[in-house]
């Protein structure tokens, strides 16, 4: 579904990936831990090309994304992306967030993707929200619609940037079991998280990151219950 | 004292007699002010308007510094046209550049000298407006699959017009007033209306000092627009 495959990433003189490879397949759930500044969003955001990489490929589906002459706007299509803050379009209703990419992209008639979008909404938890603003929102449920939002484009694999970061704490239970039921239905998901209970409970395989690159990766219990790195020893026993 | 008591009345006598006749003046010929701040008014608004349509093109041109050859001409638009005076752009504009393209009219060089000045400090309001919406704005939309036009036109301009729309109002004070620098060009605007009942009347106090209440009372009424605007943008 996507391979990376040795992935160099530079901010200026600063190296951010330093070399990463990692694939995720169909239907499977991958989890990146790691410390802050380890790579791991940049990781994420280098996938769906919100980052171009300085060398190495990204396949999605075969097809190298970091070539120039790949259209990345129907890639994207197929790649939905959760924020750390949202990004939800303040200007529009729950609903016209949902819809927009729909009817502007795809061309779907406004019934039909009105009818989608309730259904997600639904599905969510938020259906009577449908007609209020972004900011009437909380954190929790702004979230929530944001992931509405990107599944709206019925894409074929998620990720999900440090999705619960930014809620308070009481928030966070809500939105990981949106997260739990998309991952039960099969979806394949790539998920940045600090919450190592999702991570154990929910991932296929987790990827410990740091310092730009993926310095173990296994399945959760190998990774919590037994971690070989002495860096990942470290960062589980801060954690944990 | 009884002899300078009438000379006092004199001086006295023949000052009201002149206010008098510097209010006779200003009454009678108050409907050719009026119809020269008209023409200042049309002049302002399609310089703007024209303005509004550059502006967008150059401060949009001005964010894609990836594209070296328009956000190269749209940097040099913008730096000469603010690092000029309207003055001189007026001036060359109807001297020296128009006439090489056939016959244009004073009022069309005007409104095209105005236009382009305008359209630059526009551009500029237009960039600022668009860097001050959050990036991950941009980024939720080209995540969706978006280009990067859809999301400037169906997310980023809509959020953008609430920052940009107070500046604009700013700019087109400051363009009503500068229009008055067409007079020199023969445009019969307010100010060419007031050289004009000048040089019949030699009554400056009076004749310059209505087209000033005149010019006042455009911007103020246009100032308290912009205040109600800023207040219903602010509530909404």
């Amino acid at each position: 579904m996507i391979e990376v495959k040795n992935i160099h990433k530079n901010f200026g003189s600063l190296e951010v990936l330093k070399g990463v490879s990692c694939y995720i397949a169909p239907r499977e759930v991958v989890c990146v831990i790691g410390p802050s500044g380890s790579g791991k969003s940049t990781l994420l955001r280098c996938v769906n090309q919100l980052e171009k990489v300085n060398s190495g490929q990204i396949l999605i589906d075969g097809e190298d994304v970091t070539q120039s002459r790949v259209n990345i706007d129907r890639i994207r299509e197929q790649v939905g992306m959760v924020f750390q803050h949202f990004n939800l379009f303040p200007h529009k209703t729950t609903l016209d967030n949902v819809t927009l990419a729909p009817i502007k992209i795809k061309g779907i008639p406004k019934e039909e993707a009105q009818e989608n979008a309730r259904n997600l909404l639904r599905k969510v938890g938020l259906l009577d929200k449908a007609n209020v603003y972004p900011n009437q929102l909380s954190g929790g449920q702004k979230q929530r619609v944001a992931i509405a939002r990107a599944l709206a484009m019925q894409p074929k694999v998620m990720l999900f940037d440090e999705p619960t970061s930014a809620l308070d704490p009481e928030m966070v239970g809500e939105v990981l079991e949106v997260m739990k039921d998309l991952a039960r239905e099969g979806m394949t998901m790539m998920v940045v998280t600090h919450e190592m209970g999702f991570a154990r409970e929910v991932g296929h395989r987790v990827l410990f990151m740091d310092e730009g690159k993926i310095m173990e990766e296994g399945s959760p219990e190998q990774i919590f219950d037994n971690p070989r790195n002495e860096r990942t020893q470290s960062f589980l026993s801060k954690v944990l | 004292m009884s002899h300078v008591m009438p000379g006092l009345f004199g001086i006295n006598f023949i000052q009201t007699l002149m206010e008098i006749n510097g209010l006779k003046l200003i009454t009678s010929n108050l409907d050719v002010l009026l119809l020269g701040a008209l023409v200042t008014l049309e002049l302002t608004a399609l310089a703007v308007a024209f303005g509004m349509i550059l502006g967008l093109i150059f401060g949009l041109a001005k964010l894609s510094p990836q594209r070296r050859l328009i956000y190269g001409i749209a940097t040099f638009y913008i730096d000469f046209f603010r690092g000029t005076p309207l003055f001189v752009q007026i001036l060359l504009l109807y001297f020296g550049i128009l006439p090489m393209f056939g016959h244009v009219g004073d009022f069309s060089a005007a409104v095209i000298a105005c236009s382009l000045n305008s359209g630059a400090y526009i551009a500029e309001i237009v960039r600022a407006g668009i860097q001050a919406i959050d990036k991950g704005q941009m980024e939720a939309g080209r995540s969706l699959g978006m280009t990067h036009g859809q999301t400037m036109w169906y997310i980023i301009l809509p959020q953008a017009y609430k920052v940009v729309i107070p500046p604009l109002i700013n700019e087109f004070i400051a363009m009503l007033k500068d229009t008055s620098l067409v007079s020199l060009i023969g445009v019969s605007e307010l100010t060419l209306r007031g050289k004009l009942l000048y040089s019949v009347s030699y009554n400056a106090a009076w004749v310059w000092g209505t087209v000033a209440i005149i010019y006042f009372i455009m911007t103020k009424l246009l100032a308290m627009l912009g205040d109600y605007v800023e207040r219903r943008l602010a509530t909404e």
